[in-house]
Order: C-alpha cells, then sequence, then structure tokens
C-alpha cells in the first residue's frame, strides 16, 4: 500500500467512484463522480477498472505528495497541472517518482479534474462503495472534502501500465456539452406551450448556488399551468424541477431522492457528464430528444468506453 | 397502475393517485416483489406514497419491455403478505432550543404548545417512506389541527435528531442538513448509522409513535 499526502486540499477534492446505486428504499442517493466518463478514462489510462475510486477536484486543484511514487492520469477539465515543477498533458499516464509532487491550480475550463492512481484509492466502503456523501457525511475519506494533512492509501498497480493516451477523436465524441439533451420529464403537461417554448427557446445560466446536489439556473421564469398540489415521488438523476419561484434546478448526483415539485424534463444518461463539467456562470440550453433517440445516444456511448484499444491514440 | 417516463432510464409506476393506506400497501408489495425476485436490469428502486420509481439499465432493455415486465410484477405482487408492521417508539424532547418553531406554530394554530405536543404525540404515524437524506422517514398522517406548511426560507442547517413538521407530515433528521420543516423537538436516538442493522432506526412501512422525554432525560440519554 502506498499513500498520498494532501498539502493543498483545493476548494473541495472528494473520493469518488462510480456510486452505490440500489439503496433508494433506504433514503440513500447513488453519489458518485459529478463527470463518470471523465472518470472511467482516467482510470483505464492507468490499467484500473473503470470504476476505481480515485480524487475528485472541484475548479481548485491542490497540491499532492506522493511519498512513495506512483503512476497517476489527470482527466476531465484542465486545472493547469505541474508535476515536480514541470507542466503534464491530461489523458495520458506519468509516472512521479517517491516523494514528487503534483500540484493543480485554477480551472480553464470544466468543473472537475480527476486524478486517477494506479492501485486505485482505498477507503472503507459504504453500501458497497467509495464515493463520498457530502449532505450525510457518509462514504469517501471521513465522509468529508480532504483537507490539508490527510494521508490516503493507494493499491498496488495491477499491471505493466503502457504509456498511450486516450485519443484525440474520442475525446472529441465525449467532450462535454453546454445544449445538453433531454427527455420530458413526468409532469411536462404542467407547463403551458409557451412556457415550454421558453424552456428550449431561451438560455439559462447555472447560479453560483450549485454543488452536488443540484445545479439552479437562472433564466426565463417557468411556472407551471397548473396549480394542483403536487404527491412527493421518487426523482431520477438528471431531473429539471421547477420550484415555485418559477426557476429551474438540475438534480444531481448528491440529489434528494425524492420530491414534490414539478419536472419538466430529464437530462438524458449520455449528456449526464457533461452537467459535471459545468460552472457557475456558464450558460446552458435545452435540446429535446425522444426516447428512442436517448437510447441510441446512450448505447453508442456505452460501446465506445468499452471499446478497449480502439480508445487510445 | 399508470406508467410515466421519468428520464430515458427511469419510469414512474403510479399505484395510486392519493397519500393513503391503500396506494401505500401497492407500492409496499410491488417494492417488495421486486427485492424478493430481482431482476437484472434494475439499477434502483424509490418508492414514494403512491408511486414507485424503478431505473434500469438502458443498455439492456426500453421503457416498453419495463412496462410490460413491471406490469407482470405488479399482477403478482397484489397477493404478496407483507411482514407484521413494527412499532418503533421515538422519545423526543419538545421546545426551547430543540423546537425552536413550536411556539410559533401553536400560536398559527391558536393552540398552547402543550396542546400542540399533545396532538403529535397522540397519533400512530406510517413510514410511508425515506429519502432527501438517508434514513429520513416521511411519517404521516398528522393531526389536522397542526399541520403546517414548511419554512418559507429554509434553515442552512439543522440539528440531527430534530423532529419536524411539514404538511401533514411529520419526521426526524438523521443528520444536520439544511431543511424546511418546522422544527418542534428534538431525539437523543442517533437515526442512522452505518454500523447498525438496519442503518435506519425507522424502515419504510413501520409504524412510529413519539414520546414526550424531558431536558434531563435527553441529557442522560440512554436511561440507565
Amino acid at each position: 500500500m502506498s499513500s498520498l499526502v494532501v498539502e493543498n486540499p483545493g476548494l473541495l477534492t472528494t473520493v469518488q467512484d462510480l456510486g452505490r446505486p440500489g439503496y433508494g428504499p433506504l433514503g440513500v442517493s447513488p453519489s458518485g463522480a459529478a463527470d463518470a466518463v471523465a472518470l472511467r478514462l482516467g482510470n483505464l489510462l492507468v490499467g484500473n477498472a473503470q470504476g476505481a475510486a480515485a480524487l475528485e477536484m472541484t475548479l481548485v486543484g491542490g497540491r499532492y505528495r506522493f511519498s512513495e511514487g506512483a503512476v497517476i492520469a489527470l482527466a476531465g477539465a484542465d486545472f493547469g497541472a505541474m508535476l515536480e515543477g514541470q507542466p503534464i498533458e491530461l489523458w495520458i499516464p506519468h509516472a512521479v517518482r517517491p516523494g514528487g509532487t503534483l500540484e493543480l491550480g485554477l480551472t480553464r475550463a470544466g468543473a472537475r479534474c480527476y486524478l486517477c492512481i494506479a492501485g486505485g484509492i482505498q477507503v472503507e466502503r459504504f453500501l458497497g462503495s467509495a464515493s463520498t456523501h457530502l449532505l450525510s457525511g457518509l462514504g469517501g475519506f471521513a465522509g468529508r472534502g480532504l483537507r490539508k494533512g490527510d494521508v490516503l492509501q493507494f493499491g498496488a498497480m495491477e499491471r505493466r501500465i503502457r504509456r498511450r493516451r486516450i485519443s484525440a477523436k474520442v475525446l472529441e465524441m465525449l467532450k462535454p456539452r453546454k445544449s445538453l439533451r433531454v427527455s420530458e420529464g413526468p409532469q411536462a403537461d404542467w407547463f403551458s406551450e409557451e412556457t415550454t417554448r421558453a424552456f428550449f427557446e431561451g438560455a439559462f445560466r447555472v447560479s453560483e448556488d450549485s454543488d452536488r446536489l443540484g445545479l439552479r439556473l437562472v433564466g426565463a421564469s417557468l411556472m407551471p399551468e397548473s396549480t394542483r398540489e403536487m404527491i412527493s415521488e421518487g426523482v431520477s438523476l438528471g431531473a429539471v424541477q421547477v420550484t415555485p419561484s418559477g426557476q429551474p434546478i438540475i438534480l444531481f448526483v448528491e440529489q434528494q431522492t425524492a420530491g414534490g415539485y414539478p419536472k419538466i424534463a430529464n437530462v438524458i444518461g449520455a449528456d449526464l457528464h457533461s452537467i459535471g463539467q459545468l460552472r457557475p456562470r456558464d450558460e446552458i440550453r435545452f435540446e429535446r430528444v425522444s426516447l428512442d433517440e436517448a437510447r441510441a445516444l446512450w448505447i453508442a456511448q456505452q460501446q465506445l468506453l468499452n471499446s478497449g484499444e480502439e480508445l487510445f491514440a | 397502475m399508470r406508467f410515466r417516463a421519468a428520464s430515458d432510464q427511469a419510469v414512474l409506476v403510479y399505484l395510486g393517485e392519493e397519500i393513503g393506506l391503500a396506494s401505500h400497501e401497492r407500492v409496499c408489495k410491488l417494492l417488495r416483489l421486486l427485492q424478493d425476485e430481482p431482476i437484472a436490469w434494475v439499477r434502483n428502486l424509490q418508492p414514494a406514497y403512491c408511486s414507485l420509481l424503478v431505473s434500469f439499465d438502458l443498455s439492456q432493455v426500453d421503457h416498453h419491455e419495463v412496462e410490460t415486465t413491471l406490469r407482470r410484477y405488479e399482477q403478482r405482487a397484489e397477493k404478496m403478505a407483507l411482514p407484521q408492521t413494527r412499532t418503533v417508539e421515538i422519545p423526543v424532547c419538545y421546545g426551547g432550543e430543540f423546537g425552536p418553531d413550536l411556539d410559533e406554530l401553536a400560536a398559527t394554530h391558536s393552540l398552547s404548545a402543550s396542546r400542540v405536543i399533545e396532538l403529535h404525540i397522540s397519533r400512530l404515524y406510517r413510514a410511508y417512506f425515506l429519502g432527501f437524506a438517508p434514513g429520513f422517514a416521511y411519517l404521516g398522517d398528522l393531526a389536522p389541527e397542526i399541520a403546517t406548511p414548511r419554512l418559507a426560507t429554509p434553515r442552512k442547517k439543522v440539528a440531527a435528531g430534530s423532529v419536524g413538521i411539514a404538511g401533514t407530515q411529520t419526521a426526524v433528521y438523521p443528520f444536520a442538513t439544511p431543511g424546511g420543516w418546522r422544527l418542534i423537538g428534538r431525539t437523543p436516538l442517533e437515526m442512522f448509522r452505518k454500523d447498525r442493522e438496519p442503518m435506519g432506526l425507522i424502515s419504510m412501512g413501520d409504524e412510529v409513535r413519539f414520546r414526550a422525554i424531558t431536558r434531563e432525560e435527553f441529557a442522560a440519554w440512554p436511561p440507565p
């Protein structure tokens, strides 16, 4: 077992994997990486299983020292990473010498950068997953964001790692979008034609008040036409719910599992990772697709992510 | 039984159109059958008052096949036997710093604080489902005399163990989280512990009763 020391945790750095789906009856949301596509590709680069635990950094990276060395890869947003004082690229593995330090700054584009380490971050699992659930303080490293001085363990390298990069073509195909494709929400018919048009034609700004639970959007007011009282029901990941103020919220990985606000739309599976790369003040739009189109896009994306050798340049 | 696509990979199954024990029982039965005889493509299940959200693996099935299969399950679920309901007792110290909204809530209904407490402990509540946060059980129904809407502006932080009221529902916050329910008291019990089985003190379908305890009992909890 090797370790890394957190010298500076950045703004919010948590341990994440692909989450813990299946515990809805306990009121536990799946959590997991905000950009699951980046996490999966980053893990592949260092020879890990796609769902191995890694560090998710938010907007500002931080500084990490590898006492015994490591093989690492960065995936997701570019935080201007420097390894031992030299700039390094994303999407390719790097060897870190014992005592080597990785320093990352402010994001240049996107919201989250993943630090994947050969062997994977090792923490005690909660309901089968290493991912941190911040709201309840469960899972991950002590159920919280990392702090200066924390020491994290990671496993042994599983195999010899080839130094190769994810191909530019693949990255282009999986590039996070600002125009989110959505299917109809379960209460789409509560909104008038005019409101629905405003939703699809207007632009929305991601508010500062956005996190892993949800992204608040600022834009056209989307008052539902129907004034009936809604009975709380289960809410799906990526649901676009409209609060009584008329402003939409996209429910995200640490979302509450049930709610009583009408949902006008739902971001499709193939675009969920794009939400994880949205920053406050980003401008986004919504684009309507059918369930059949959404399914075709999802299957194509999964096939690409599971295509092995074809992912690499 | 009514279906509605919630997303490309989730469907809402409505087993009733109102909050009540009959539709809730149908939800419990369908959930139980889906847990007893799990389907490979089901990723998650989220029950609520009269609905069940079923998330599925979109690579394996589409909405049409999901609905067909769930219809078959629902037909068989009707005959499911539900386990005997457990009764869980929650000791609560009402008012003061533990229940900062108790006096105002009482005043809104022209009741005394002690009458609000009496009404709160007078009923046996049904745990309709868990949601919001791990172990957070939606309990109903409150005596109509003390039903009160949520706060206009939610608190940024509610202490763990806080007992709140929202509409005709009541609940205990298992963790220190933001929250908009009106707080009337606090329990010294730990509502959710990952080293316990089951982790949550209240499970879906349980009956829950509240009991008033004094400040001294709260401070000295558990009793000797």
